[in-house]
């Protein structure tokens, strides 16, 4: 037995600084809008984010009926195309994954899971709430703003991002574009800095960092290198904003547009290239990294028992979290930058595969001998589980410099990412909705809706995206509104294509069954008791359901052990809460 | 019990497509055949690794599944076992890596008797300058570029005078010879990428960028841009004909150099040129 599930109960220190006394509001208006508590300000985040998403859903069934039967939709012209493209990969990215497992899941889970009342700086995170709004306020601002919301690309690179070629590079639609950014940047550092102070000082007695749920873990860690990553991004944005409104050159070499000579000269394009990426890559985990937390408490908790190698999983989390800082040029290796860098990006790209194939054995290890409960988060883990697999391995054809040279700038990068960043994620949020919400709500979701939702969901996103590999794999370009007939293409595409598209829109739908469930199950859902999954983590220990303003009644919990004893053998239950003071193997079980 | 049925379909279900569907990439027209086995090489590892992953997973799922009475058993970690799968993680890691840098290192390293030939691209379409009798290409730049002077070349360099200039036409190419294509671009970002020959590279304003390789067989062969550019990117097209000896020494005789269009009672056939289909 090793030392991460000390037998004997620590020493725990008294508290060395009395309780804050936390603000405590009266008024309907600062309960629940202008809400300073942690988990209020979770659910704005995510109900906002899972708004905005839904306009970035919308966005991708209007991308694939136009992929799926070109021609067909007169009102989807290549500029209408590529700004329904650039917007739903915004959306998604930033808007929605990144709010969502940070502001949304971040807020609601950190205070509970480290045994806080609150964020450390509740004033300041709800701030944070109110300019993310902002942020995606404006944004749907250009929807609206003539010549509509820019079509640059999600990637918003320039030149063209802020030309007249380009929709809404002459207009308004990249300025609004590039506001949203900044905006969304500075609400999130300031909730930020609160997950990540919330974790470094807020911790209840006998929370070891070595004791942390893996979900604070993920979230911990992103929302670190989210701090590191977003301020590339930010500065990115506010040069191009200057590029486009002062006229600056930051981004701008001279150049010659539709036959003028512009009165641009002297910047690199490519410096843009590399800050996007600089922040883009890490980006990749800082939506996968909570996910991958968030995951592995899903696994241990519904297969009742311990996460295996629960170090290793850590140290994973944090060598991944500091490698994505060194590999963001493999998105770059057909951008024309100096070919020697390919050597050194294809290594740290291909390194980054081992730890996070660690973490892909673990999960599958705490599995192999378990007690396998097929719930509904369980059933979201083990299909994030393949469908992450499958986009990481994907990862290695495009990390390997070479074997990129074919496929980049193809749909099978769509493909790849997809899988990895877009399914894989979004699979664990279902989960983790599945998971949490008899906590946020005290009841539980309905099973038969769950369970319609969750084989659509799987099968369907699977049926479209493992396919559009090998639309790539042909040969056909990313980013084309339609291929038509060239020769390369050894079998057509067009059946491929439409079968994809029907598969995305079936899966889109059953998104409404989910929603649905969301709304119906708050009034009519199964009572779901403090604890219904039998877990061990605080927030599952609290006195009520939903736990109230300051999370624990009048005690905060003292820890006396790690997240994960499950199946302790001679214990009276298959769990025993990490504030349990029980000495382990002679458990008392539950008080 | 349906999720475990389903893993195994997954993984049944993959690696039929992979096997019988018709999709798969062209017929190879290029020398970076290299390519197309380090693609092969990640193939099967990755293959191999996706079935060993989903199906043990499945078996886990069928075997383990919650029955009354069920405990699970308790192991926090087992070092060996990680240490085992780390290092065979390593090993895989490594055997796609080492060939894979290797053939890049092919890819960047450009003949010594590779012919320049430059492409020109702008929204939202392709042109191409070749080398003269004297073998070099003349200066240029986007500063230069104008109505009788499209491409940007510079009057005042003698080496440009002789240039071949192939204005929004076909290219060709003659066979086995390698070739370096040089890229610029006079607006935005492109790419010129042509699948047949699976390299492709972005190009940039204001830079020249590189890559090189063999045409191995004749035939005609669409270009494509494969960076986002603008409305019209999607149909910014082109032509690259590779052509024998005969047929591209009869295509050059054809063209006209910089100084014939740039003299004033050739405008005339210059924008004849231009608007050829």
């Amino acid at each position: 037995m090793v030392d991460v599930t000390p037998g004997a109960v620590d020493v725990i220190p008294p508290a060395e600084v009395p309780e804050v006394e936390l603000y405590h509001p009266h008024s309907w208006w600062t309960k629940y809008v202008f809400s300073q508590d942690a988990k209020v300000i979770a659910i704005q985040y995510s109900g906002t984010a899972i708004a905005i998403g839904m306009v970035a859903l919308v966005l991708s069934w209007l991308m694939r009926l136009q992929l799926g039967f070109p021609g067909t939709f007169d009102f989807i012209t290549p500029e209408a195309y590529y700004q329904f493209i650039t917007m739903h990969g915004m959306i998604m990215v930033i808007y929605l994954l990144t709010a969502l497992f940070l502001g949304g899941f971040g807020n609601y889970l950190i205070p509970l899971m480290v045994g806080a009342r609150d964020m450390v700086f509740p004033y300041v995170n709800m701030l944070s709430y109110w300019i993310y709004l902002v942020a995606v306020l404006v944004l749907v601002a250009s929807f609206f703003a003539p010549g509509g919301p820019t079509g640059a690309g999600w990637t918003l690179y320039p030149p063209q991002a802020i030309l007249g070629g380009t929709p809404g590079g002459q207009q308004a639609g990249i300025i609004l574009m590039l506001v949203s950014l900044i905006l969304f940047i500075i609400g999130f550092t300031m909730g930020g800095l609160n997950y990540v102070v919330t974790v470094l000082q807020g911790r209840a007695r006998g929370m070891t960092l070595m004791r942390l749920p893996l979900t604070v873990w993920g979230i911990f860690t992103a929302t670190v290198m989210a701090l590191l990553a977003f301020p590339a991004l930010f500065v990115a944005s506010v040069m191009m904003l200057f590029d486009r409104v002062l006229g600056t050159s930051f981004f701008m070499p001279a150049l010659v547009e539709m036959g003028e000579q512009l009165s641009y000269g002297g910047g690199s394009p490519i410096l843009f290239q590399h800050l996007f990426w600089f922040f883009g890559h890490p980006e990749v985990y800082i939506v996968a990294l909570p996910a991958f937390g968030i995951v592995s408490d899903l696994i241990s908790t519904h297969a009742r028992k311990n996460i295996f190698g629960y170090r290793m999983m850590v140290w994973a989390i944090i060598i991944i979290g500091a490698l994505s800082f060194v590999v963001w040029a493999h998105h770059m290796y057909v951008s024309g930058m100096h070919p020697y860098f390919g050597f050194f990006f294809a290594t740290t790209t291909l390194i980054i595969a081992v730890p996070t194939a660690i973490k892909v054995y673990n999960w599958v290890l705490t599995l192999w001998r378990g007690d396998i409960h097929l719930t509904l988060p369980m059933l979201f883990a083990l299909a994030f589980i393949v469908t992450f697999v499958n986009g990481g391995l994907t990862g290695l054809f495009l990390g390997n410099v070479v074997v990129d040279v074919p496929l980049s700038d193809t749909m099978f990068v769509v493909a790849h990412f997809h899988m990895v960043m877009g399914v894989a994620p979004i699979l664990v949020i279902f989960g983790a909705i599945y998971h949490w919400y008899p906590k946020i709500t005290g009841r539980m979701l309905n099973e038969a809706m769950g369970q319609f939702h969750f084989w659509v969901t799987f099968v369907g996103a699977y049926a479209i995206f493992f396919p559009m590999h090998y639309v790539g794999l042909v040969g056909v370009p990313r980013r084309y509104p339609e291929i038509g007939e060239p020769a390369f293409i050894t079998a057509p595409v067009e059946n491929l294509n439409a079968f994809i598209s029907v598969a995305a829109l079936v899966v889109g739908f059953a998104q409404l069954v989910f929603l649905f469930n969301l709304i119906w199950s708050i009034w009519n859902g199964r009572e779901a008791g403090g604890n219904p999954w039998r877990a061990t983590t605080l927030e599952w220990q609290t006195a009520e359901t939903p736990p109230t303003h300051g999370n624990f009644g009048k005690e905060l919990p003292v820890v006396y052990r790690w997240a994960y004893d499950y199946s302790v053998p001679g214990a009276r239950e298959d769990f025993i809460a990490q504030n349990d003071p029980g000495t382990g193997k002679a458990a008392v079980g539950l008080a | 019990m349906a999720i475990a049925l389903v893993l195994v379909l997954v993984v049944v279900g993959s690696v039929l497509f992979h096997a019988l569907s018709p999709w798969w990439w062209t017929p190879i027209a290029s020398n970076w055949g290299y390519i197309d086995s380090t693609l092969i090489i990640t193939f099967w590892i990755t293959g191999a690794v996706f079935a060993a992953v989903v199906l043990f997973m499945a078996y886990c799922v069928w075997r383990f599944r919650h029955k009354e009475g069920n405990v699970a058993h308790y192991e926090p970690e087992n070092k060996r076992l990680e240490w085992w799968l780390t290092i065979l993680t390593g090993l895989g890691v490594t055997a796609m890596l080492v060939p894979g840098l290797f053939v890049w290192n092919q890819f960047i390293t450009v003949p010594a008797d590779a012919t320049e030939v430059e492409v020109i691209a702008q929204q939202w379409q392709w042109s191409y300058r070749l080398p003269g009798a004297d073998g070099k290409l003349g200066t240029s730049g986007s500063h230069l570029v104008s109505p009788e002077n499209p491409l940007g070349v510079n009057p005042d360099d003698p080496n440009g005078q002789d240039d071949v200039v192939v204005e929004a036409a076909d290219l060709h190419l003659p066979m086995d010879k390698p070739v370096k294509m040089l890229l610029r671009s006079i607006d935005v970002l492109h790419d010129f990428y042509v699948p047949e020959f699976r390299a492709k590279m972005d190009m940039i304003p204001g830079s020249v960028t590189y890559f090189w390789f063999t045409p191995t067989r004749t035939g005609t062969f669409e270009v494509l841009c494969a960076e986002l550019c603008g409305t019209g990117h999607g149909f910014m097209r082109g032509i690259v004909m590779i052509d024998t000896a005969e047929d591209y020494a009869t295509w050059l005789g054809e063209q006209s150099t910089f100084a014939q269009l740039s003299a004033p009672e050739q405008v005339g056939a210059a924008e004849q040129a231009v608007v050829r289909p």
